[in-house]
Parts: structure tokens; sequence; C-alpha cells
């Protein structure tokens, strides 16, 4: 392996994409006000307060069942707002298409671009678009950015897990990626799996009135619940301990996860956000969620348990307790 | 007959370090009267003896005859030297270790102490924490340095006026015996229900009145806990496996005497010897028919595992049931050994119906060690209690190096000069605790034996947590390639410099290339290696399930050979597939879904396990092969199946014709043994082809055998034999294990080498 180039890897959400961002990003754009390692930054503008986040998309395949990548650049920044409990107002986009990409399938994306933004609430105010020479993209990339407004004075991010706070997710885990995993590879499986891409703004907003009690909110995309847990127990400085048998996941991606040896703690979502609450308002915050439309299957997964230099670990169904780290980029075979 | 007293000085060379080579002369000396004094040397060991002539010789042929299995005497110059009139005989520090101290590893009741134990007059009659200076626990209760009570979890026993007096008499055997105990001032044993709630009697007693009633107790140990149950009852052993989740994982058992285990296995007088030294590990013999042993104790397999009495809990336990005891480690699944007592009642309330303990606590828990013979001599595969810490001897001196090991069977390593030290295994470290432990036994070992490594050395391998432990440390870190290492594991044992031919056959491991290797052909040293050979790449559909599922392997070695029409052969593990599975096992090794391309040896192992039927899911690691050569064992002599060498950019050894081959044969109803027995000739016979062309492009001829699949004495021996009878210098391990337990020897010295001439 050459330490020189960009791998996959480095785009896995994983801890090659740490490396990159530690090692080589943030310290060569020193000056510019960084998000930490939240999913956006918060800006204080003449007294208003903002939050401002970006993100790219370059999902292939473009279409999968459940949606396409229009949705899912809406959707993913949208969420990045709502997780710092900002309430997303308008959003950005940038198209970069390659040369030779269908009209049709453009007009497609775009549509649903406009019918995620309408049931977020949002607005898409400007744009701009680039087509680079057939060969030199993969059909269509998209970029959005997006401003919320923050109203309330909590504080909400992933350094502000505490000891005894309940993990609640607000469904069952891994339906994205296996949805597009299966797209991708023609696994013609008639599991019904679909993405879950959803906008969470919504959600966030009933769940904002637990005030004080709401610590961390967190969207587990790329990497999975693993690594957004790895990453909340690292800014915190805790042990997160889950509980195996406590993950809700849709049979259908139990199946094939298990035929396919992946393991759903690692695989994207794009509808979920994981909620650290003051173990006292958990049941309340349970009972919000399943009140929701995009929470009826949430459930706690876990609790934070002490206080260490951040820590993963899984009581598993067989009853040991393992630890669950972040991947240096795919799942690969670790058993001699 | 009264003879004159002599003097003699001896020299001995050979393998006679890091393998209790002194202790043995110690206790021989002790035996016979002699005194004078032993030391290791740069050389090999050096003792002076003195006594009466008759005994002195008797103690030059009994230092050959009866040295420590481990032991090999190359050479052993005797001569006279003038008697000097000493008394006593002494263990004396070797000059090199000036440089920093060892630790003793725990070991078994002498043969006093043992005799007080059964004397109904001795004050420590009966008394299951009975030691002195020559026995008992050491690594396991030492919690600083220097050794002293205080730094041992004895601390906090105050000695009785009669056990003081006899540690501060220098002509007692128990002056200076730290651990020094008795019934009056010392721990005592508590048996206790799963609530906490204490039984009321003599513990000892009514645990053997439980154990015959076919209860499960977990009995506190040297090293940890263990479960005990009736080896002879099946209502038993049936509620022990299924307490322990249908793990089918063999049971070790543990004898009262020799004879008791000769009456259930075949024990030579070799196996015997191991089994009788002073570590008292368990050792894997070949089953006796019609033995009363239930089968339940080590199912589908071949060998039962023994062990004798290694403490003194363990002899009173053993001479008071008239059957072999189940005594196997405390814990759940892949949970690492008990060894708190709190924290052994909680993991087991489920499990044990009693607990036989006490409050000596263990400050490090050690596994019991395991050992089988192959060809005549004693091979690991786990070294720990009894064994661990002492020092394996390095080919040279090096830079101090922590190695962290592998992940599945992770020990550590840390050097010190040419001493490497080799830690108790730490077990499979995506369990939390176990993680945890590696952490305490590295720092633990660098403060007990003084040593400030100026690097660490770990896998290659990304995602080994012990490679992110190893990250973490802020020490220059070198990345080791896995097969790489276990090559050097077993060049630095055999104390081999320059460049060999290594013969890897293993697991899975991380390769230099981003794939996963595991049959490998490498050609190098300790500071390079080439890979110039390997098995021929096969995907692992589902990556490690494809461990834990080894039909997976069947499947894809099937689809090598027949693509997309696997599902239509007439085999048994095909039609294990549900067919609604078989469109996405089809896709997922099409397009290599989470299915990387593997060159393992025991993936293929795997895969012939499951095509023919012996073992399609395994409970616990290794199975499908450890099945697999048990079938062969049964097998007739045969012929090899054809394979055939693709010459590369290597050598490329592939198996595909012995698989298509194999499936004939199962079609045509041969006997499954012997199709078992012709692939492990098969595979012997690749390898040889394989080295054989090495030896024409590189004109070595020395060849070292490591990696798991080495664990199989069949594929052992087969290999072992043909190069040698083609004119190879065959090394196989004798020290550390051949599986990834020895995995951190060989990091340390790659490490070092590259530091030292880097
Ligand atoms: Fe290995
Ligand atoms: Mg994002
Ligand atoms: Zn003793
Ligand atoms: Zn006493």
């Amino acid at each position: 392996m050459n330490d020189d180039l960009i791998l996959l890897g480095h785009g896995s959400g994983g801890k090659l994409s740490h490396q990159l961002l530690d090692e080589l990003i943030i310290p060569n754009l020193s000056g510019v006000p960084a998000a930490g390692q939240n999913d956006a930054a918060l800006l204080n503008i003449g007294g208003v307060k903002l939050a401002f986040t970006t993100d790219s998309y370059v999902v292939d395949p473009i279409f999968f069942p459940g949606g396409n990548i229009g949705d899912l650049a809406v959707n993913g920044t949208v969420n990045d707002l709502a997780m710092m409990g900002a309430r997303p107002l308008c959003l950005s986009v940038g198209f970069i298409l390659e040369e030779g990409f269908l009209k049709s399938e453009l007009a497609r994306i775009v549509t649903s671009m406009r019918e995620a933004a309408d049931a977020a609430g949002v607005a898409i105010v400007t744009g701009d678009t680039k087509v680079v020479p057939r060969g030199k993209g993969d059909r269509i990339f998209i970029n959005t950015s997006g401003i919320g407004a923050l109203e309330h004075n909590l504080a909400i991010n992933g350094a502000a897990a505490c000891v005894g706070d309940k993990v609640i997710v607000n469904g069952c885990i891994g339906d994205h990626g296996i949805a597009v995993l299966s797209a991708r590879e023609g696994l013609e499986i008639d599991s019904g799996i679909k993405s879950d891409s959803a906008p969470l703004n919504g959600l966030v907003a009933e769940l904002l009135p637990l005030g004080e009690a709401l610590h961390v909110l967190r969207d587990p995309t790329r990497g999975g619940v693993a690594t957004t847990l790895k990453e909340i127990a690292l800014q915190s400085g805790v042990t997160v301990k889950l509980s195996e048998e406590s993950l809700p996941i849709n049979p259908g991606v139990r199946g094939v996860c298990s035929i396919l040896g992946l393991d759903p703690l690692y695989v994207a979502n794009e509808g979920k956000l994981l909620a650290l609450v003051a173990p006292e308002r958990a049941e309340e915050a349970l009972a919000i969620m399943r009140r929701h439309p995009l929470g009826k299957d949430a459930a706690v997964i876990g609790e934070v348990t002490e206080a260490s230099a951040g820590r993963v670990v899984m009581e598993t169904a067989v009853g040991g307790v393992r630890g669950v780290e972040m991947l240096a980029g795919e799942q690969l075979p670790r058993i001699c | 007959m009264q003879s004159e007293t002599v003097r003699a000085a001896i020299e001995i060379g050979g393998i006679v370090q890091g393998v209790g080579f002194r202790p043995f002369v110690y206790r021989l000396a002790l035996r016979l009267g002699l005194s004078g004094w032993v030391r290791n040397t740069g050389q090999g060991v050096e003792i002076e003896v003195e006594g009466e002539a008759l005994q002195l010789d008797e103690f030059r042929r009994a230092v050959r005859d009866e040295a420590p299995p481990l032991a090999v005497i190359c050479q052993l110059r005797a001569q006279p030297v003038p008697a000097t009139g000493g008394k006593g005989f002494a263990i004396l520090e070797s000059a090199r270790s000036a440089a920093g101290g060892e630790v003793s590893p725990d070991c078994d009741v002498c043969d006093d102490c043992l005799a007080e134990l059964f004397d109904p007059d001795n004050r420590r009659y009966g008394y299951p924490f009975i030691n002195c200076t020559n026995c008992g626990p050491r690594y396991s209760i030492i919690t600083g340095i220097p050794y002293d009570r205080p730094a041992t979890t004895m601390a906090g026993f105050a000695m009785c006026d009669d056990c003081l007096a006899e540690y501060h008499d220098p002509g007692n055997r128990r002056f200076h015996a730290q651990p020094n105990a008795c019934p009056v001032c010392g721990p005592c044993l508590t048996l206790m229900e799963p609530s906490g709630a204490k039984v009321s009697g003599d513990a000892l007693k009514r645990t053997l009145e439980a154990l015959s009633q076919g209860k499960i107790v977990a009995v506190k140990g040297v090293g940890g806990y263990h479960l005990a149950v009736d080896a002879t009852n099946q209502a038993a052993l049936e509620r022990l496996r299924q307490r322990k989740r249908r793990d089918e994982k063999p049971f070790a058992m543990l004898a009262a005497d020799l004879g008791a285990v000769s009456r259930h296995a075949h024990c030579s007088e070799l196996e015997g010897r191991l089994l009788l030294g002073v570590e008292r590990p368990i050792v894997l013999m070949r089953k006796l028919a019609g033995t009363s042993i239930n089968e339940l104790v080590a199912p589908g397999n071949g060998w039962f595992g023994f062990m004798l009495p290694g403490n003194p809990l363990q002899h009173l336990l053993a001479r008071g049931f008239d059957a072999p005891l189940v005594m196997t480690s405390c814990n759940l699944s892949d949970e690492p050994i008990a060894y708190r007592d709190a924290e052994a009642l909680e993991m087991l309330s489920g499990i044990a119906d009693l607990f036989l303990t006490h409050h000596r606590e263990i400050h490090t828990r050690t596994d019991d060690s395991v050992l089988r013979l192959y060809r005549g001599e004693p091979l690991f595969l786990r070294r720990s209690r009894g064994y661990v810490p002492r020092a394996v001897q390095l080919p040279t001196e090096q830079p101090s190096v922590l190695a962290v090991g592998g992940e599945l069977k992770a020990t550590l390593c840390l050097t010190r000069g040419d001493r490497a030290f080799m830690s108790q295994h730490i077990g499979d470290l995506k369990n939390a605790a176990t993680l945890a432990s590696l952490e305490q036994s590295a720092s633990d070992l660098q403060r007990l034996l003084e040593i400030t490594p100026a690097l660490v050395a770990h896998d290659l391998h990304p995602d080994y947590l012990s490679t992110g432990y190893a990250a973490a440390l802020g020490l220059p870190a070198v990345a080791v390639q896995h097969h790489h290492a276990h090559m050097a594991s077993c060049m630095a044992e055999n104390g081999l410099e320059g460049d060999v031919i290594g013969v890897i056959l293993d697991g899975t491991g991380y390769g230099a290339d981003g794939t996963i290797w595991g049959g490998e052909f490498l050609v190098g040293g300790y500071r390079a290696f080439q890979r110039r050979g390997h098995f021929a790449q096969m995907r692992m559909p589902g990556g490690d399930a494809a461990v834990k599922e080894p039909y997976r392997m069947a499947l894809s070695a099937l689809y090598s050979l027949h693509g997309d029409r696997l599902f239509d052969q007439p085999l048994p593990v095909v039609s294990e597939v549900a067919l609604a599975d078989r469109p996405l096992f089809l896709k997922m090794l099409e397009k290599g879904i989470n299915s990387p391309l593997t060159s393992s040896c025991g993936r293929l192992f795997d895969a012939v396990s499951a095509l023919i039927g012996v073992r399609r899911r395994i409970s616990y690691e290794g199975q499908a092969a450890i099945e697999l050569e048990a079938l062969a064992e049964q097998g007739g002599e045969v012929e090899p199946y054809p394979y055939r060498v693709l010459e590369e950019w290597g050598q490329v050894l592939d198996f595909a014709p012995a698989v298509a081959a194999i499936c004939a044969d199962l079609a045509g109803g041969r006997s499954r043994a012997d199709i078992a027995r012709a692939f492990h000739r098969t595979v012997a016979r690749g390898v040889l082809e394989v080295c054989r062309r090495l030896k024409q492009e590189t004109g070595y001829v020395r060849v070292v055998l490591s990696g798991g699949v080495f664990q199989n004495r069949l594929l052992t021996e087969e290999v072992a034999d043909l190069l040698a009878d083609e004119g190879f210098q065959v090394y196989c391990h004798r020290l550390v294990p051949p599986n990834d337990g020895g995995l951190a020897l060989g990091q340390a010295a790659i490490a070092g080498a590259m530091q030292a001439r880097g």
C-alpha cells in the first residue's frame, strides 16, 4: 500500500477518514472556524445564532429503493443541521454532471430534491451546475450546503454525553446501506429493504422540549451506529455500552447481513438519529419518538456507563462483552 | 558403603534455558544430597556439584535422562575440581541477567510439601495453600518488585509465630518463602452458593459430595477459576454443555496420577514426563477405546486433554474423587477466564451450582498451558501457566521491544538483551475485558521485569485492536506482516540467523498487498522477506463469517470449479443452503461482495471439512480442521490427490484438482476417512513440491514450519518427514506455539533486528 495516495477507505467515514481530516485537512485549513467533530458549525452573526453545514453526495447507484441521490442530498444536509438542534432554513445545491448524462434522469433527481425540500420545510435558494467531460466524473455528484437557526440555548453536541445517559435510536438500523448495496450489485432480493432516507428536523423539533436533558443528537450515516457512537464516546470521554439484543434491525436487513457477513452496526443510515438523553427523561424521549412517524420502532439500545478515554462496548447475545471500534475502511477478516 | 567426597564442574549446551532446567538441577541435587550451584551462561548452563562420588555419577546420568521434556542437551562436559566443603545448593543469578530480574512461573507442590499435605500429623495436613521456597504460586500472585511478601497478594495475611519462625530460619525449607502460610494464619477455603451464601461444614468434603452428585463446581485455582464436574457423568456434562451455551470445545480433565491417565488415554513415557513436570500443563493424548470417560467431554475429537494436580487444592480434589474431573476454564464464550471473586460469582451464577473459593487474590490471570506431542517432540498449543514468564533465548542481543501479538490468541513479548519474555495467553481481544487485560499485562510485565521498551511491534492489520493499542503507546512502531512474524518466531526460538525458507500454513492474516494471506512460502530472514509462493486464492464469502461457517468455504471452492453451476452439484454441502439464499450466495461470489480473496491454508482445510460433511459450522476456533484431522487418523495408506503448481510471479499451489477429485470420491462412496487422509497427504506433497522449487531458486535448505495449521499433528509429521527425506533441514516450534500465541516472539525479533542493524 502506498501511504502517499488517497485510498477509498479515506472516504469511508472510519478511521482513515478521521486520520485524513486530523493530519492533513484541518491543520492546513487553520483559521477557518471548523465545526469541530460535529455535523455543522455554529456561528454567531450579529447576535443571531446559526448552524452551517455542507456535504457532497456521490452514491452509486443514483437510484435505489426508497430514494435517489437527490433526496439524499437534501435530507443529509437537513439532518446535519437538525443534529445541532437547529431549525433548517435554506440550502444551496451544486451539481457536477458528466457529459452524456440523461436529462430525464436529472429531471427525476431535481424533482425529488424539490419534494424532499418541501417535506423538510426548507428552501433551496442558490446553486451551481458544472459539466465535466465523459469519464471525468460518474454521471452526477451533488453538493448541498445548509443554514439553520438555533433558537435555544442548549449545547447539543458530541462532547455533551454524560454518565447515565440512555442511547436511543429512532428505528431500525442498516436499511439504507443494504438497499444501496442491493441495488448496486443487483442482488435481486425481494425482502422489501428500502433506504430510510428522510428529514429528521421534524422529529428533532419534538425532542427539543426535553431541554437540558437532551445531550447529544447524531445521525449515524457512513460507518453506521458503531462509528458514530465511537466518535461520541471519544468526544465526550465516556464509555458507551450497547446491548446487542436491543438493536432494532429489520428481518430483511438481518437476513442479508447474516448471509453477506456484514455487521449492521457498521452499515449506513440516512433517516436515523442517535439521541443521548439523561436517564430521568429517557422514557419520555422514547415516547415522543414512538409517536412520530419516523420513530415508530425507536428503542433504547444502550447507555453511558462511565467516564473513560472513549470506549464503546457491546453486550453480545451470548453474554460476552466485546469492544466496538471504528474500522479503517471496509470490514476485513480478522480471525486467524 | 562410604565413598570419597568429590566436586565436578559441568557445562551443558543445547536448549537448556527457559525450559525449567535450573529448578530441575536444583531438585536433583537435593534428592541426591549434593551441594553446589547452577547458573545460566551465554552458552547454556553451568553447574558445580559436590558430594559422594557414586551420587555424582548418578547426577550425571539423571541430568541427561530425566531432563525437563522441553530441554535438548547437545553437549555435556564434566571435569573434576577441588572440593570446597560448602553446604547447600543454590540457583545463582547469571552474570548477564544483572540488568534486570526475572520472575518465576507458578509451580506445582514439591514432594516435601506434598508429603506434609497428606501427613495427618503435620500442622499443614490437608491445607490447600501449603508451599515453600521450592514450590507454589509465583507469577500469578506477584504485584510488584522486589519479590517480597508485601508485593504479593499474600500481603494482607500476617504470618503466625510458627510460620514466622520458619520464614526467618535459614535452615528451613520455608526460609523467605514469600507465600508461606498455614491454617492458623493463611487463606482458607469457602464453599458458596451462587447467592453468596456460605455452605456449612468442611468445604472440601462438601465439594467432593456435590461433585459425586453431578453438581458443577467453580473452583478457584492458581491462575483463575475452573469449572469442575464428574467426567463420567453424562447428565452433569449435558448440563454443563448446555449452560455454557452449546459450546463443543473439548474439556480438559484432572486425573489423580499417571495410572489414572493411562486408564483413559495412550500415555507414552514422554507424555508422562510432560504431565509430571512442575509446570503441570494439559497434555493432549489419544483416547483409549472403551474408556469410562463420557463422549461429551471431547466430542468428535480423537484426543483427551489431561493434567495432573498442579496445586495443593487440586491434589486434594483429585485424591478425594475416584474418577477424572473435568477442569475447564471458567468463562463464557469468548470472555477471558474468571479470576476475581466477585466477577466469577456474577459471570458464573447461571453455570456453576457451587463456588469453592478462598481469599488469596489472583493478581495475574493465567490459563492452563496445553501441549501435544508430534514426532516425539513436545509442541505448545498454548503456553501459559507454569511456563510464563520464563525467557526464550534469542539468537542475538537486540534493543528492548514490546511486541503486542495478534488478535485472537493474543500474547505479549518483551525483550531485554538476548532474552525474550512471552506473556501468558491473553485471549481474544475483541472481547472488552481481554483488551483491558492486554493493557494491564503489558504494564505489569514492564514493571516486574524492569524493561522499558524502545519500540513497539504490532501486526500489519489496520483493525487489530492490538494495532490500535500499539499506536497509542507513543513509541516508535514497527508494523510486521503476520506470516513474516510467524516465520521469525520459529527462527528465533531455534536460534536461526541468515535467510531461510518459511512455510507458513495459517488461518488468515493481513497480507502486505492488502489481501488475506494464510498459505505462504516466504524466503528471507528477520529484516526482510519475499513472498515467493502461496496457496491459490479463494474467496471468503462473508469475511469472518466464512471462518465460523466452513460450508461457505466449501461453496467457494466449488464456485472455483463450477462457477454459477455450483448449486447443481449433487453434494450434501450444497443442499444445506436454503433455496431462497442461493442467488445471494452466487452474487456474493460472482461480485466478490464482502468476499475477500485469501490464500489461506486453514480455510482450505475448512472447505474440505465442510465438503465431506465433517463440520459445516464451528463452535470453537479450528474445530473443522481438528475434526478433519481426527477423521484422517482413521484413514488407511492412500495415494495423494492431484494438485498443480502454477508459475505466475511466484509459485501458486492450487488444490482445485484435489477438490474435484474429492467430489468424485464422495459421489463414488469412498470412505470419508480415506478421503481426509489423502487430502492431508496431498497438501504435504504440494508443500514439498514448492519447497523443491524454492531450493532450486535460492539454494536454501533450511525450512521453518509455522502458522496455526501446524497444530495439526498428522500434517506436520507428513510435511516434516517429506522435507527431511529430501535433505531439507526442518525447524519446528518447540518453545512457543505455532499459532498466533507465538506471533509476538517473531514480531519482537523482527523489530529488534530492523532497529539494531537498520
Ligand atoms: Fe496466524
Ligand atoms: Mg454529514
Ligand atoms: Zn514445597
Ligand atoms: Zn501460620
